[in-house]
């Protein structure tokens, strides 16, 4: 490992909310120095980081990798180096793959493949229930031990309100976290958008606000109940917001985020059937749209994720209900947060705790600049705009709605266990 | 949305996907040229050469019997080569993309596609990825919209009551699912005409609906007063299911248009169904084949209103390509 000094960067330090110019040492996989050399330092790489934010690398609460199962729209290799491309240190994958990650010996070969394609850190998400159908709950502490750091249904809810009792009493009784997107089932049916007027227009199935609010609802009921910790994943009305908010005031281990599309998208935006907007949830109005944004700067949404989901063109060529939803985001993940703290009045130290120090907590580590903190870095340009173009995107997936929009902040360099994994050309 | 798909860059109709956010001198033109159609078969002459050695493919992703038949009787009068397919679910189901379908379609020299699918948006996959030169004619896609239909439906109304701006519109039944509902508001508010109503059970009305212009009744009693237009829609039955609706005596008894009914609109009221008819379920028999339904005249319209669209989109595909 080379011992390296990162010169004259802005040091953004997300856990401390600090904001200050000094030079960063880093040896042995961690930040040795700050301001200072420690002694018996020799610098073997220099990077100058003049003009850039020197920050904690990125960490992503949900971004599907597509192994095993679903090679052709993405695979390690090409996932991990879009992370590192858009500074994303650490991957939180969901187990929504093929087969899901609902074994130990799948979770410790997932692992085993991710290691030998050393770009960023991986944290499995094991399945809740067997296959993810919500019939029997997996085993969680042997999938634990295999190295999951969470539970859940990916996008599957489970639909029987006695195995989500039973499944949040057992990881209640291990202390395991569940991470459950809040959807009832029987109220989406073939619901494919916002139930709104857009819809309506459109002649697109709605899918109602009440199909989350009535789930976060049961979920909140079940954590005082059982104690569960329960993440909520991918938040998508003001309603739900509201719900959360007073969930979180009565003092339940709840914790939310939301997507990078749903902080700036709205079901408007779908215009003539374009596909690339469709989402799960669905892309809800504009008024929820900005209750999202609020609810990030006032805390009640603790991170923000890209909720990447890379796929083939042909997912997306099809009639709006056909598509397969989603949008490649692991790139897009830093400007689109940057975007919106920019247009909130968000300080950057704050804007970037939600894709780094918070959601790294969760993994139960600090994301700090601080002599002994991991050497997990970003820097990056914040004033550098780019246009977002699918082709030259690392993701296999160049589904995105975002494609020819200006946006800003690029990563240019990205280190990872002290290691520069990524420098942009 | 300045964009849209249906214009070229001049402002002419190229496809026919959707009323909605047409300006009314396009539809006010094809409604113009389906009279010139329908004068003509009233002088005895049914045939043009407008789309001789023009090959028109008929679509059907869903099932239909009058549309389909409708559109080869109108294209075959334009003179073009028909082709109808049936393409049920199963094509997908054997790896065929709908645009794989269109690909070789197109290789085969189609110059339109009348295209019903189940899925709404269908029509506008197809006509962003056709070659240039080829129109796309929506005929039904999903819960979206059906323009053929709306536009014969605003020939009908303008033939049996002239001027749009002065009438009062009520369509009754099941909206949520009608793609025939969403595009006869659009084509009524588009007209002029000052009030649209629609009239339902809360289960069978799509949310926000009012935002489309239109007023919500609940009520038949109080929607149906003084109306010059009354178009009932067809109320199908796998609704039955699903908790729409308890049954459909129910629905008939609350929502089917019976002579009593009838009675609370204008006397002069006509009463419209794009068909095919439930009788005792949305409509009593009595009112269908009463002397104020203009059900059947609809159907011939219907004719002239295709080949006024075929013929339009055509010709501007055309004028495009030179």
């Amino acid at each position: 490992m080379k011992q390296t000094i990162i010169r004259n960067g802005r040091l953004i330090d997300p856990t401390h909310g600090t904001d200050t110019k000094a030079d960063l040492y880093l040896a042995d996989g961690k930040i040795v120095g700050v301001g200072a050399a420690p002694t018996g330092f020799h610098a073997e790489q220099e990077i100058d980081a003049a003009g850039l934010i020197v920050a904690p690398g990125l960490v992503d609460l949900a971004a599907r990798l597509r192994e095993p199962g679903f090679e052709y729209k993405a695979t390690l290799p090409s996932e991990m180096a879009a992370a590192v491309a858009g500074g994303v240190t650490s991957i939180v994958c969901p187990p929504d793959t093929d087969p899901p990650l609902d074994e130990p010996g799948l979770v410790t070969m997932l692992r085993q493949r991710a290691k030998a394609h050393d770009l960023a850190r991986l944290y499995p998400v094991g399945a809740l229930t067997v296959g993810l159908k919500g019939k029997e709950i997996t085993e969680m502490a042997q999938l634990r031990e295999a190295g999951c750091v969470a539970f859940s249904q990916g996008d599957v809810p489970i639909a029987d309100l006695q195995v989500l009792y039973r499944a949040m009493q057992y990881a209640a009784t291990f202390g395991f976290e569940l991470r459950l997107r809040p959807e009832e089932a029987s109220l989406v049916n073939d619901g494919v958008a916002h139930d709104g007027e857009y819809a309506s227009r459109l002649g697109l199935t709605g899918i109602p606000v009440i199909a989350e609010t009535l789930a976060i609802a049961q979920i909140v009921q079940l954590m005082r109940a059982t104690g569960c910790r329960v993440h909520i994943a991918r938040l998508s009305s003001a309603a739900g917001i509201e719900l959360v908010r007073t969930a979180k005031r009565e003092g339940l281990p709840l914790t939310c985020d939301v997507d990078i599309n749903h902080i700036h998208l709205a079901d408007v935006d779908i215009g003539y059937f374009d596909s690339h907007y469709r989402f799960d949830p669905p892309l809800r109005s504009v008024r929820d749209r900005n209750a999202i944004a609020a609810a990030l700067a006032d805390g009640t949404i603790d991170a923000i994720c890209s909720d990447h989901s890379p796929m083939d063109d042909d997912s997306k060529l099809l009639p709006f209900a056909e598509a397969e939803p989603g949008a490649t985001g692991l790139e897009l993940l830093l400007p689109l947060t940057l975007a919106w703290a920019e247009r909130s009045g968000v300080a950057l130290p704050a804007a970037l705790a939600k894709i780094s120090s918070v959601p790294a907590q969760k993994l139960g580590f600090e994301a700090a600049l601080t002599v002994g903190s991991r050497a997990d870095l970003v820097l990056f340009d914040p004033d550098a705009t780019w246009q977002v173009t699918p082709q030259t995107l690392k993701s296999q997936g160049k589904n995105t709605p975002f494609s020819g929009m200006e946006v800003k902040g690029q990563a240019r360099f990205t280190f990872v266990k002290g290691k520069l994994v990524y420098q942009a050309a | 949305m300045a964009y849209n798909p249906q214009l070229n860059a001049a402002g002419e109709l190229i496809h026919l996907l959707t009323p909605e956010g047409l300006p009314k001198r396009i539809l006010t033109q094809i409604l113009d040229r389906a009279a010139e159609y329908v004068a003509a078969g009233d002088a005895g002459n049914k045939k043009f050469t407008t789309l001789a050695g023009r090959s028109v493919f008929n679509l059907f992703f869903e099932n239909s019997t009058r549309t389909r038949t409708t559109f080869e009787i109108a294209a075959k009068r334009l003179s073009a080569d028909v082709t109808s397919l049936n393409i049920q679910a199963s094509s997908t189901a054997k790896g065929e993309t709908l645009l794989d379908t269109i690909q070789n379609l197109e290789a085969m020299g189609a110059d339109v596609f009348v295209v019903r699918h189940a899925q709404s948006g269908a029509p506008y996959l197809i006509a962003k990825h056709v070659k240039p030169g080829i129109a796309v004619v929506n005929a039904g896609d999903g819960r979206h919209a059906h323009p053929t239909q709306a536009l014969l439906d605003m020939y009908t109304i303008r033939h049996f009551k002239g001027d749009f701006t002065k009438l009062r519109v009520a369509i009754v039944g099941d909206i949520l699912h009608s793609r025939v509902a969403r595009s006869d508001i659009h084509a009524l508010t588009t007209l002029g005409c000052p009030e649209v109503r629609v009239i339902a059970p809360k289960t069978l009305l799509p949310t926000g609906i009012e935002s489309l212009g239109v007023h919500v009744y609940h009520d038949m009693a109080e929607g149906l007063q003084d109306v010059d237009v009354i178009i009932m829609l067809r109320l199908q039955n796998e609704r039955m299911s699903g908790a729409f609706l308890p049954s459909t005596q129910e629905f008939f008894k609350y929502y089917g248009l019976t002579p009593e009914k009838l009675a609370l609109a204008k006397p002069d009221a006509i009463v419209m169904h794009p068909g095919p008819m439930n009788r005792g379920v949305e409509i009593d028999s009595a009112v269908a084949d009463g002397k104020q339904a203009v059900i059947l005249p609809q159907v011939t319209f219907g004719i002239a209103v295709r080949m006024a669209v075929m013929a339009i989109v055509s010709e501007n595909q055309r004028g495009q390509q030179q």
